[in-house]
């Protein structure tokens, strides 16, 4: 009998989709993509859109809610199409045995102590507010940081070069972006990830998906009692094992003629593999199958192997060092920015509300037009590890732009009307008079204020016809364009203080202006 | 609010009047002028942007006269705030819209507009309106928001700025016509046709750091524009370069246009209802022999439209 491939067709089809629109939303060059596409293309994915459903309730972000009603119904067709991470996990898988040809899988047993043990964790850590867990686990995220963070700088150098090649052609339609998001810590954690699934999807298929996963583990638990399942007819089933090669899963038990409905990720795999029509994929009722869950079983390889990530994950961490720079002949400034707090993004609401509801994917960092969005170290503490926050030495809050809040697929960063986006004071600009250049070398310089957008820091008068700036906290929002364009070094003569809790400011006041007849057409 | 206009009394010595502007092509009203014309300076009040600078132009002996057939052009407008044209944060988009266009017509093989700008460079260029007029006279928009565009010089007459990073259009056009807009700037005091060209370096920073008058003033004598077009629509009288509302911004109606960039922005102090010699960089210049900032001593045209 001929085998049906057209189930496995359409996965791979679909799954290449979800990959290419999930990649490019971080890789976009130029950003080209419009803010509807960059929402429409995150709805689907799982735990940001579980993240959002939480914090906002709507139907909006009710992605999550409709893969658990498919997974009820299909199965685990969410991680096999619409999760970035499995799609990538597959294409490693295949290039090891399809054209390194190594050995095919083979059955395993499942980790499902671990397993659930992790889901139960991060499910705990979320309700007790902490984003952690879920932001060093989650497929989509570290899906996000992997692109973010090493992809995108190559997708950049190779525009960049183009860009290059245009203009000598006197083409400028291409623009070169600079790439500022150097930061080794989520470089080293999005790197080390990507060693790890690299790893275990070449040696054991979706064993991530299948053992640390929270998002495999959750649907997992409803794929078992899905209505369409994968099974082996026990009449036309000859048990010659072919399908169990190519499970990706390792989920098929041949030998007993059993799958793990709980593993299978719906690839269809075994369907189009089986030469006898013995893999079927049908209605299962609602019984809920017996599944066998041997605690001794667990693999101590696998604690192992989690232990590893984290391990290799922190050993890439390291203080990120400001740039320090200075330019020939110049006193360097004496007194240093003390910051105690950065400012998260505008949207966020403060650093609670945001540092337990981002998972650290880096689409608002891809996204930010002028860079000031960098992936943080310790800058919230351990708990915010690589959420971004405003690094006004790498740019500043454009005034006009919405744009984080706008994308953010879980709630992290709300959205915020561009009006009261002018309002929020994310933090409050203080001044160092003592590393001012007015004061310093009584010369006019000004570059705080004039890139102030409410005039928040205004130039004074000082002494001898020199203006020297003035902060009004009342109407400063904190945006950072004082503190990036401050030219003094080491040491900043204006830098923001964050707010814990974002505040709306004072809508500063505008008298009339009203102009003196001066009874000549030209002064001159 | 209501915008009060300066009364108008009288019409000035010099005010060109009665010359007939049919619709034509309007390098033909260049020919039409005679040759003994030779302005220093060009005024011109109380007409559109485009229009303004048709009138402008046109008495300094028409675009041919800057620009030779087959040469490039780069045109250097004020693009450096995410602000749309109401706000005067940037210059007019018709001004600069016009300018690309007369630069085409007296023959230039390409026009190119660009500046390094202090928000996010691709929204400045777009929500400008510079980005759709550029485009649509025809001219070539050239970012300018990554070092890689910026080439080293030396300068060797500054007494301050001794090197700069300089766009490579500066470095490659034959000629170059700077178009910034008349506005308050809390830093400068004033931002004009000096003042402007801190957006064709990268290392801003460091004129800042290294007394801004004096570097402001140092680069001229490095290059001077080939021409100087203030724009004075609408001018920014508070709270600049890039002005917090609307309500910062009045109706002025005025265009100087000058190949002597310190006359020219001593004019626009002048029209701001500053003194030039209050303007550190202005009186500096003028020291420094960059051009002269006493106005009686030059050719002025007055236009009134």
């Amino acid at each position: 009998m001929r085998s049906v491939a057209w189930p496995r067709k359409a996965r791979i089809a679909l799954s290449l989709v979800f990959l290419l629109f999930t990649g490019v939303i971080f890789l976009d060059p130029a950003r080209w993509i419009p803010v509807v596409w960059l929402q429409a293309i995150t709805w689907p994915q799982f735990t940001p859109s579980l993240l959002k459903f939480l914090i906002t309730g709507g139907w909006a972000a009710a992605g999550f809610l409709l893969f658990v009603v498919i997974t009820l119904v299909f199965g685990r067709i969410y991680c096999s199409t619409v999760c970035p991470l499995g799609t990538l996990q597959d294409i490693i898988s295949r290039i090891r045995r399809r054209i390194l040809r190594q050995k095919p899988l083979r059955y395993a047993r499942p980790q499902n102590i671990l397993r659930y043990l992790i889901l139960i964790i991060v499910v705990i850590s979320i309700i007790a507010g902490s984003a952690l867990l879920v932001n060093f686990l989650d497929p989509y995220s570290n899906f996000g940081r992997i692109l973010a963070n090493l992809f995108r700088p190559a997708v950049l150098a190779g525009n960049n070069a183009l860009a290059g090649m245009l203009e000598k052609q006197d083409i400028f339609w291409l623009p070169r972006t600079p790439w500022k998001g150097y930061q080794p810590a989520s470089l080293g954690f999005a790197a080390a990830f990507l060693i790890l699934v690299t790893w275990m999807s070449a040696v054991r298929g979706r064993l991530y998906c299948n053992t640390v996963c929270p998002v495999g583990a959750l649907l997992g638990l409803f794929s078992r009692v899905s209505l369409l399942r994968i099974s082996l007819d026990k009449q036309l089933c000859n048990s010659c094992g072919q399908c169990s090669k190519v499970c990706k899963a390792q989920c098929i038990d041949v030998k007993n003629r059993e799958v793990d409905y709980s593993r299978c990720v719906a690839c269809f795999n075994c369907i189009t593999a089986c030469p006898s029509s013995g893999v079927v994929y049908r209605f299962s009722g609602f019984s809920i199958p017996q599944v066998e869950t041997d605690p001794a079983a667990v693999e101590k390889q696998n604690r192992r192997t989690l232990l590893k990530a984290f391990m290799v994950g922190t050993a890439f961490l390291s203080t990120r060092a400001f740039a320090t720079r200075l330019t020939g002949g110049e006193k360097p400034t004496t007194i240093p920015e003390e910051r105690s707090l950065v400012s998260s993004p505008p949207g966020s609401e403060g650093h609670d509300h945001f540092n337990k509801n981002c998972t650290a994917c880096h689409l608002c960092v891809s996204a930010c037009p002028t860079h000031v969005l960098q992936p943080s170290f310790l800058e919230y503490g351990l708990q915010g590890l690589m959420q971004p926050y405003m690094d006004y030495h790498s740019g500043f809050c454009n005034f006009e732009c919405t744009v984080c809040s706008d994308i953010c697929p879980t709630g992290a960063i709300l959205p915020l009307a561009k009006d009261l986006k002018k309002r929020v004071q994310l933090g409050v600009a203080v001044f160092i008079k003592e590393n001012c250049v007015v004061y310093t070398d009584e010369t006019d310089c000004g570059a705080c204020s004039e890139h102030c957008p409410t005039k928040a820091v205004d130039m004074v008068p000082y002494k001898d016809g020199l203006t020297i700036p003035e902060v009004d906290d009342k109407i400063c929002i904190g945006c950072g364009a004082c503190e990036y364009a401050c030219p003094t070094r080491p040491f900043r003569a204006i830098f923001v203080e964050g707010n814990q809790l974002h505040i709306m400011a004072d809508e500063p006041q505008q008298e009339e202006i009203i102009l003196e007849d001066t009874g000549e057409d030209f002064p001159f | 609010m209501k915008r009060r206009e300066f009364i108008i009394k009288g019409v000035s010595a010099g005010v060109v009047t009665g010359t007939s502007l049919g619709l034509g092509g309007i390098t033909g009203l260049a020919s039409a002028l005679p040759p003994q014309n030779a302005y220093d300076l060009v005024a011109v009040r109380d007409g559109e942007p485009d229009v303004m600078f048709d009138r402008a132009i046109a008495s300094l002996g028409g675009m041919t006269k800057y620009v030779k057939k087959g040469q490039k052009v780069v045109v250097k407008p004020n693009i450096g705030w995410d602000v749309i044209p109401e706000r005067a944060g940037n210059t007019n988009p018709k001004l600069v819209g016009r300018i690309v266009k007369h630069c085409l017509e007296a023959g230039a093989s390409e026009v190119y507009v660009f500046d390094n700008t202090c928000d996010a460079w691709n929204l400045c260029y777009k929500n400008s309106g510079i980005e759709k007029a550029v485009k649509d006279a025809g001219g070539k928009l050239v970012p300018g928001n990554t070092e890689n565009y910026y080439q080293s010089v030396q300068i060797p007459k500054g007494k301050r700025l001794k090197e700069a990073r300089v766009h490579e259009l500066i470095l490659n056009s034959d000629v170059f016509i700077n178009v910034p807009v008349l506005k308050h700037h809390s830093s400068a005091s004033i931002s004009l046709a000096m003042k402007n060209l801190m957006g064709v370096v990268w290392d801003r920073r460091y004129w800042h750091r290294n007394d801004l008058h004096q570097c402001i003033a140092d680069f001229v004598t490095w290059r001077k524009p080939t021409l100087n077009v203030i724009d004075g629509y609408r001018v920014m009288l508070r709270n600049g370069p890039r002005g917090v509302s609307e309500a910062d911004v009045v109706m002025m109606k005025q265009l100087i246009v000058s190949a002597d960039i310190v006359a020219a922005d001593a004019a626009a102090t002048l029209v701001f209802g500053s003194k030039p010699q209050d303007i550190p960089h202005i009186r500096i210049a003028n020291e420094m022999k960059l051009g002269t900032m006493d106005l009686s001593r030059l050719n002025i045209n007055r236009i009134k439209i």
